[in-house]
């Protein structure tokens, strides 16, 4: 039977590793969405690789810091839950509001072979063509 | 250990920011750029979650969620900006017959 002490002791040292490996993991993730925001050819693209893999990366960063304040502190941080759910919550909406106005204010597609958008927004009422002559009052 | 690990995910988030910085001098349209702002923004919560991890502190926590609801609110406005839309949407509204002297 072990003392209350040598439990928590034990604890810390399985978190410590997993606490290192998380933060490292979340931090990988982030520098590849930055390459791929670097490197893709389009807008379209380049929000997948921003809304995606930088969601995990910051998510991964998080739950470390939640699991590093419940072992080390002893505390269950409410407001690292809170900012999990809200980056979870806010990074897709972003990206697709995002999305939406480039499409429709005519930013080019790269290699585009079939656009069934287009004609189906024409008949709403907006054209992509004549927003891109617009300027930006 | 963790201090090493911590130290070098400061060191990794901060060339994610600065590869997003060329992308938001750069980016052809302003849909890049705001791609990009948002994800700095996202990445500097990361930076400031790990830096509250590294110097033993909670007092950083709220910071970041302040930084992720002006980071998001900050992104909703500019794509409603330079969609040239309105914030909210009323789709009950007609298109065609919509009176331009109603405020929308």
């Amino acid at each position: 039977m072990k003392t209350k002490t040598e439990m928590i002791e034990m604890i810390q040292w399985i978190g410590e590793p997993v606490v290192s490996v998380l933060v490292l993991i979340g931090a990988i993730l982030s520098v590849l969405s930055a390459f791929g925001i670097i490197r893709f050819p389009d807008v379209y693209l380049r929000s997948h690789a921003a809304t995606k893999s930088a969601t995990l990366g910051v998510l991964c960063v998080l739950s470390s810091a939640f699991l590093f304040f419940w072992i080390y502190d002893h505390y269950i941080s409410a407001r690292v839950l809170l900012g999990i759910v809200f980056v979870f919550i806010t990074a897709p909406v972003a990206g697709h509001l995002n999305a939406r106005a480039a499409y429709r204010t005519g930013v080019p597609l790269w290699k585009l072979e079939k656009d069934e958008l287009k004609p189906a927004l024409k008949e709403k009422g907006i054209d992509r063509e004549k927003a891109k002559k617009e300027p930006l009052n | 250990m963790l201090q090493v690990s911590l130290l070098i995910a400061l060191i990794l988030l901060s060339i994610a920011i600065a590869g997003c910085m060329y992308r938001v001098l750069k980016g052809p349209s302003m849909a890049d750029r705001i791609t990009a702002l948002d994800t700095i923004g996202v990445n500097l919560i990361a930076i400031i979650a790990v830096l509250s991890m590294m110097m033993d502190t909670q007092a950083y926590l709220e910071v970041m969620l302040l930084v992720g609801i002006l980071a998001f609110l900050g992104t909703v406005a500019f794509a409603k900006y330079i969609e040239r839309g309105v914030v909210i949407e009323h789709e009950d509204e007609d298109r065609d017959d919509r009176d331009d002297s109603v405020d929308r």
